[in-house]
């Protein structure tokens, strides 16, 4: 195991695309939520904002860009045909696929760390200039505060199960584009279906069950009444998503030829 | 001894359409016989259908969180106005007969406020009116005071001039007229009644002969501020009531015999009625005389709701345009093709005809195939369809399979651009479908409308059928299915991203080696 660790590592280190899609991920994330902290004002105080989750906006964005990074790290070799050295060489594939696992959620760790530390900088700076400040009631985000420190870290843990997700997809369809559409769709179609549906109950029951509107509820601080899944347990559901993606993926690669 | 075929051309083929002819038939060729790329095609269509055939609401009813369904009150479709489109139709109204060519005059002196819990609305209303009946969604001509929009001309519902501001009091009374030509009214208005002022003259189409001439009120009801929450905005009003009194009212023309009657349109309603004491009439009303807006909970299902699986069309349709272009340069084919065809802008602009072509076919079958069935589920769930005219619909259905047409050469474009479909298939996605989901159900409505202006996802404004009317207040936000740019300016952004992604890409193209 120690091996195929080393080599996924060496392979995803030594790839020019990866230093920049986790840098994507970074900048990414940290500027769309910049953008909607500064969309969000609040002139005379009172509104019902989320703050935490105002803040965590770029999420949706960053996120797209951890499917690449996670789905062509295992596309990529079968689109050059690297997969067949690679099972070559490590013959055990599902263990070439939980080292490649491994090594991309501690990437994706990495950069989501710094992304939604950027995230709470940028909502500490611009938020209390918008209306939300401590006079009109508003505290000030700190990590420091228990909800606030929960979306915080689920939101790195959401990015690292959606690098899962993806791989996992890209390891049982192969192609890139495929996977990457795929896992896209899912994330981003349902929640708007949902929003359109309205008040019905396919509605919720979509937003219990969708990847995206599950697992970010972990950003809510505020309302948490009104939320489709609680906290936690939404992380829960995607994390399901990555494993049932992962389990097809490893049983993909184990039983087709490469 | 070396046979050359040189240089020219073989023999039978010349430049221009023909060349051109080959060209589109190769790239259909390529397109049609790889079977992923074909399966792509077939999912984006079906999947149009298949979320339309989601929508299990039925008449009204709503799901609180953990309670119960709470049936609508409303399940009735709205009437629906002169032009086909859905209409509110509630006010007092009394009235007689007018037969032929006359006029009503009337003068105003106060719009006040009657019963209900909340005060008067902007566009709570009153004044005269002319219409063809005192059936809901009549053809109909009126001059009116508001409370917050000053004289206003309105007729057939949907249109709205503007007269002179401000509001009436006893002080400052308004004298309003309209005057009946044949299918013409005109409309006046007068602060001493000898000094009058054309506001506007509008044809009726369908005018009888004899009309109903009289005087009118009504109040819409309050729009609380919509609030921003996850689940998009909205609103709900309480009903509120207005109390209009007049005197001096004259009709000329009217038939022998008739005298005013009052008359509930739309319905009885708390509070309405008349009274009339010594030349001074009072009317009271609520309701709306206006477009009828389905925002903020209100019922009535429109159309476009049918075709949300657009979006994930939408998708599909990307990842098939993309590879499209990407996968030549994957395999080398791109190589074969360019020594084929060495004009490198004309292969690029046939593989775009060809992609856009299937794309808009396929969208086309999949999106009637979503409004038809679509409709039925609704229907059958008793849920109303706001009627929309003819042109719409047609607008919706084909700006759709449009829509996802330009896509998917927007697609093509950024996968000869950037020669990835990982980088393709994401930049096209991030552009068109996140920006749409980040409008609906996260930004505020203010950033919500500017994104939906400057991103290609403007282009889903085509999907809009009841537009943002002036005269109505109700919550018209990206949540509510309202775009902040008309129909075809929005998908004209989309148009203008991909002209540029194309120009680009045939630039680049023709530079690179491939």
């Amino acid at each position: 195991m120690r091996e195929s660790l080393s080599a996924e590592w060496v392979k995803l280190r030594t790839m020019p695309g990866t230093k920049w899609l986790l840098a994507g991920v970074v900048v990414a994330t940290a500027a769309l939520s910049a953008i909607a902290d500064a969309a969000t004002r609040c002139p005379a105080g009172g509104c019902p904002v989320d703050l935490a989750r105002t803040s965590l906006t770029g999420i949706y964005l960053g996120q797209a860009i951890v499917v690449i990074l996670a789905a062509t790290a295992i596309s990529g070799e079968y689109a050059t045909g690297m997969i067949r050295v690679t099972f070559t060489a490590m013959p055990r594939r599902t263990a070439v696929l939980a080292a490649k696992a491994a090594v991309i959620t501690g990437l994706v760790l990495a950069a989501g760390v710094i992304a939604v530390a950027g995230c709470v900088l940028a909502g500490r700076l611009i938020l209390p200039g918008h209306g939300f400040s401590t006079a009109h009631g508003y505290e000030a985000l700190s990590l420091g505060n228990g909800p606030v420190l929960r979306a915080a870290a689920g939101s790195v843990l959401y990015l690292a199960l959606i690098a899962l997700l993806s791989l996992g997809a890209a390891a049982a369809v192969r192609d890139t584009a495929v996977a990457i559409g795929a896992v896209l769709g899912l994330l981003y179609v349902v929640p708007i279906v949902a929003a359109v549906l309205g008040n019905s109950g396919t509605a919720r029951h979509l937003q219990q069950i969708a990847p995206m509107t599950a697992g970010l509820a972990i950003q809510a601080t505020t309302g948490l009444r009104a939320l489709p899944i609680a906290p936690w347990a939404g992380l829960g559901v995607l994390a399901a998503w990555a494993a049932v993606a992962l389990l097809a993926g490893g049983a993909a690669l184990r039983l087709r030829d490469a | 001894m070396t046979t050359t075929a040189g240089t020219g051309r073989v023999p039978g083929t010349r430049a221009g359409h023909a060349g051109f002819g080959r060209l589109l038939r190769a790239e259909w060729v390529k397109l049609r016989t790889v079977r992923g790329w074909v399966i792509g095609m077939l999912v984006a269509a079906l999947v149009i259908l298949g979320i339309a055939l989601l929508d299990h609401s039925s008449c009204g009813g709503t799901v609180t969180p953990g309670g119960p369904v709470i049936t609508g009150a409303g399940c009735a479709a709205p009437p629906s106005g002169p032009g086909g489109v859905a209409v509110t139709d509630s006010f007092y109204f009394l009235h007689q007969p007018l037969a032929g060519n006359g006029s009503i005059t009337v003068r105003m002196t106060s719009l006040t406020s009657g019963q209900g819990p909340a005060g008067l609305q902007p566009w709570s209303k009153a004044g005269v009116m002319i219409t063809a009946s005192t059936r809901p969604g009549s053809g109909y001509a009126a001059m009116m005071v508001t409370a917050g929009h000053g004289v206003r001309m309105q007729y057939d519902y949907t249109g709205d001039i503007a007269g002179p501001p401000g509001m009436v009091s006893v002080a400052s009374p308004r004298w309003l007229r309209l005057t009946r030509s044949g299918g013409t009214v005109t409309g006046y208005e007068s602060a001493d009644g000898s000094r009058w002022k054309v506001v506007g003259a509008v044809r009726l189409a369908g005018l009888p002969a004899i009309v109903q001439a009289g005087m009118f009120a009504t109040s819409p009801g309050s729009s609380l501020s919509s609030s921003h929450t996850l689940g998009g905005s909205s609103g709900s009003g309480a009903p509120t009531v207005a109390v209009a009194r007049f005197d001096h009212a004259g009709l000329t023309g009217q038939r022998p015999g008739g005298g005013w009657a009052g008359t509930a349109v739309g319905g009885p309603a708390p509070g309405a009625g008349f009274r009339e004491a010594s030349g001074t009439i009072t009317v009271t009303g609520t309701g709306d005389i206006a477009p009828y807006v389905a925002a903020g909970g209100a019922p009535g299902t429109a159309i476009e709701q049918t075709l949300l699986g657009a979006v994930a069309g939408l998708i599909a349709v990307i990842v098939v345009a993309a590879m499209f272009m990407t996968a030549e340069y994957r395999r080398g084919l791109i190589r074969i093709t360019f020594a084929a065809s060495p004009r490198r802008g004309r292969v690029l602009a046939a593989k775009a005809i060809v992609i856009g072509s299937v794309t808009f076919l396929a969208g086309l079958a999949g999106s009637i195939a979503a409004v038809v069935a679509g409709e039925w589920l609704l229907r059958s769930n008793g849920n109303s369809i706001l009627p929309v005219s003819a042109f719409t619909e047609v607008r919706v259905v084909a700006g759709t399979a449009a829509l996802l047409a330009v896509a998917a050469v927007l697609a093509l474009a950024l996968g000869a651009l950037l020669r990835s479909s990982a980088a393709a298939v994401t930049a096209v996605v991030a552009a068109v479908v996140l920006p749409y989901l980040l409008a609906i159900i996260v930004l505020p409505a203010g950033a919500a409308d500017w994104l939906l202006r400057l991103t290609p996802a403007a282009a889903f404004a085509i999907q809009q059928t009841t537009p943002a009317y002036p005269q109505v207040s109700a919550p018209y936000t990206p949540g509510n299915g309202f775009f902040p740019l008309p129909p075809w300016a929005g998908f004209a952004v989309l148009c203008g991203y991909t002209a540029l992604a194309l120009g680009l890409a045939v630039v680049l193209v023709r530079r690179r080696d491939a």
